[in-house]
């Protein structure tokens, strides 16, 4: 009976009609170009600047995919999603990465479908509220009404994070995180919740960002990373390394800068990293110089980090827990070779 | 003696009837291969990807939550549950918009036909404004514009310190009723089947000696003396629930949220000004003749109203309403872009993403739409029947 209902149901829905896919990596190559689903705007993860081209870690990440495969970081088609419509994006092919400050979790990577590539961010959820209403922890939140984006683990963490401290709350839900902002802003919720790295992202943006503060309790991991469908092993070996090739060009001290010099050292790290040695590009199936594309024209991974989120911008965020193993943090790349 | 010959026109293929059950069964048999198709390929995709399928998720924890329920709900409950949460939330919010609706609908069909200069225009001016303007706009408009500049909690708008306005919502006091409360929802039920008797009792006395019986003005005392009576000799007593500012919010009494005050306002103004065309319409399509006649009768301008011009317009108009309500419906789909928390919202915007499940979920909903819609096209045209032209 299940399986008579469930084929009843598919067959009212064109959602996943089209024919399987070949490799997504034939794919892209045949199109020339490939979509990358980012958010609708989030400052210092995938935004767009005054010029309209889209900025952030997660664009950098689709652009070192793109970089790896076509030897070409602006070969992206940016496809901004809404939290709610992300998975089913992914899903149904419309994109091909998705890149856009997503949870890695249990469910997510098995019963929809998708592999994680990797953490690109490693994040956890915060508070903010107004000065005004004179809250210094979280648990002082007894009642509050909370300004949440809908669909994501945002919303999860935080009815856990009430029940378990016998606390009630009253959730407004928004689509996009502009919107739970907005009502922030004009005072329909006390609390905005969110990851701490979205916080101070949207803190910017708020009419008097001054009184707004953030709290210090972090409820929960949040590991940030880019995400490809399942069973395709050669786009995701391909997504997993070129964030990998970032972290460890940064590890090996190969920068945007520097990278043409390095190519001549003597560091058979380096060397094997940037294809002077080896054939690592051809076990990925892309061109030998991968990595040197990937830096060349993106940067390494603290770059990224600096320019999009770091001292170099207005969010000033600290690299924490995000620095390099060997810097206390938890960047750890397996090694390329 | 000439035996009838077999001309070609009485060959198989050249018989019509023949040829057409053949077309017919090719169409079919192209439908069904056309659906058979997409239901295996999708499957083997879904397999292909791995993603789960069937309706097991509804049983899992949903593990977040919701501002608005007309039933218990707390994180704990199934994934199942928000979707009845869900459809709560959207037939709430239907079901009023459509009882507004009409009585403004009405309202402004009719005045569209006044002999008033003033409010004709004042009524034509509304209609050709609101049914002009895209419904999401208004819902922006009611929700941003309206709404959204209400004063924060502490310095709330208050009436006498039992009705409270602010950005967070209009705060109400809500009664609470001893247990004789019973008694008087008895008397209320047992005057409504009295009213009813005594109006089948008044139209036999009409057609028996032509006596009218005042059963309208009957009814409404007798729906305020009855209960009032048994409330006072059943010892009911009443308390208030009154809201009271507590912590971050107004706690106790009932609580309108603004995100469901605009979506209604939005909703039912939007969908009036297009009952107030239907009605009016509806009234110009009674031939003047009946009017005439009417009159000559001597029959009273609220007689002629009642009797003669409403249930022969009512002819004209119900088909079309029965489209707006469904429109109504289907427009309450709406409450996700101003995160009101319906059927849309919660389960197709939540439920799937936290599950994952999108074909089952997407079907679903469309399922309860159907549903919904079909329900409402059965009782119109269970009253359309009933209001149809009866020839005798």
């Amino acid at each position: 009976m299940r399986k008579i209902l469930s084929t009843a149901i598919v067959s009212t829905s064109l959602l996943v009609a089209a024919t399987a896919q070949a490799g997504t990596l034939a794919d892209v190559k045949s199109k020339g170009f490939m979509n990358c689903g980012v958010s609708t705007g989030l400052p210092g993860f995938s935004n767009t600047d005054e010029k309209g081209e889209w900025k952030g870690v997660d664009v950098d990440t689709c652009k070192a995919v793109a970089a790896a495969v076509f030897g070409d970081a602006s070969k992206v088609k940016y496809v901004p999603l809404t939290a709610k419509e992300r998975f089913t994006a992914l899903q149904s092919g419309e994109i091909d990465l998705l890149s856009r400050n997503t949870t890695w979790t249990l469910t997510r990577d098995t019963g929809l479908g998708l592999n994680f590539a990797g953490v690109n961010y490693y994040d956890g959820q915060g508070f903010m509220v107004s000065k005004k209403i004179g809250v210094k922890s979280a648990l002082e939140l007894d009642g509050a009404t909370v300004c949440v984006q809908a669909g994501t683990t945002t919303e999860l963490n935080l009815a856990d994070y009430f029940r378990a401290n016998k606390m009630s709350y009253k959730p407004i839900t928004f689509d996009t995180s502009d919107q739970t902002a907005g009502a922030f802003d004009n005072g329909r919720c006390d609390v905005l919740t969110s990851d701490q790295s979205q916080l101070y992202a949207l803190r910017i943006k708020l009419k008097n960002p001054a009184d707004a503060e953030v709290l210090p309790e972090v409820i929960s991991k949040e590991p940030l990373g880019p995400v490809v469908r399942q069973g395709d092993d050669e786009w995701f070996n391909i997504a997993k390394w070129s964030l990998n090739a970032m972290i460890t060009a940064e590890e090996l001290g190969v920068t945007q800068a520097n990278v043409d010099d390095m190519t001549k050292s003597t560091n058979p790290n380096i060397q094997r990293l940037l294809g002077v040695t080896g054939e690592m590009g051809g076990k990925l199936k892309v061109g030998n110089d991968w990595a040197y594309k990937i830096i060349k024209q993106v940067g390494n991974y603290g770059e990224s980090f600096e320019r999009n989120v770091g001292t170099g911008s207005p969010l000033k965020i600290q690299r924490g827990i995000n620095a390099l193993w060997n810097k206390g943090g938890f960047l750890y790349s397996p090694p390329i070779r | 003696m000439t035996v009838p010959q077999k001309n070609s026109s009485s060959k198989i293929w050249n018989d019509p009837v023949f040829r057409g059950r053949v077309f017919q069964g090719v169409v079919l048999t192209a439908i069904i291969a056309f659906f058979a198709f997409i239901v295996s390929n999708t499957l083997h995709n879904l397999e292909v990807r791995g993603i789960s399928t069937g309706f097991g998720f509804l049983n899992q924890e949903a593990g977040f939550g919701i501002i608005q329920s007309l039933i218990d709900y707390n994180e704990t409950n199934t994934y199942g549950r928000t979707f009845v949460v869900g459809i709560l939330n959207t037939l709430l919010v239907s079901l009023v918009g459509i009882v507004l609706a009409t009585l403004l609908g009405f309202l402004m069909g009719i005045a569209r036909l006044s002999n008033n200069w003033l409010i004709s225009k004042l009524a034509a001016i509304y209609i050709e404004t609101f049914r002009n303007i895209p419904l999401l706009l208004q819902i922006f408009f009611w929700y941003f514009a309206v709404l959204g500049v209400m004063p924060h909690p502490r310095e709330s708008m208050s009436w006498g310190e039992l009705v409270f306005l602010n950005v967070r919502g209009l705060y109400i006091p809500s009664p609470e009723f001893s247990d004789g409360i019973t008694f008087v929802y008895a008397s209320i039920f047992v005057t409504l089947i009295g009213i009813w008797i005594l109006k089948r009792w008044a139209h036999k006395q009409q057609d028996d000696t032509g006596k009218q019986f005042p059963v309208f003005y009957t009814a409404i005392a007798a729906l305020i003396i009855i209960p009032g009576i048994t409330y006072l000799i059943s010892g009911t007593t009443t308390t208030w629930d009154v809201p009271a500012l507590r912590g971050f919010n107004f706690k106790g009494g009932i609580t309108i949220l603004p995100e469901f005050t605009a979506l209604l306002l939005a909703l039912t103004i939007y969908t009036a000004a297009f009952i107030a065309e239907i009605v009016r319409a509806g009234i110009q399509s009674v031939p003047k003749g009946q009017l005439e006649a009417s009159r000559a009768l001597g029959l009273k301008n609220g007689q002629m109203l009642r009797l003669v011009v409403i249930p022969q317009a009512m002819r004209v108009i119900i088909p079309p309403l029965t489209s707006q309500y469904l429109n109504l419906v289907k427009n309450s789909s709406l409450a996700t872009a101003i995160g009101y928390p319906d059927l849309v919202a919660i389960f197709a915007g939540t439920t799937l993403n936290q599950s994952g499940q999108a074909i089952e979920i997407i079907f679903m909903v469309m399922a309860v739409y159907l549903t919904i819609s079909l329900v409402i096209s059965l009782i119109m045209n269970i009253y359309n029947k009933r209001m149809a032209l009866v020839e005798r």
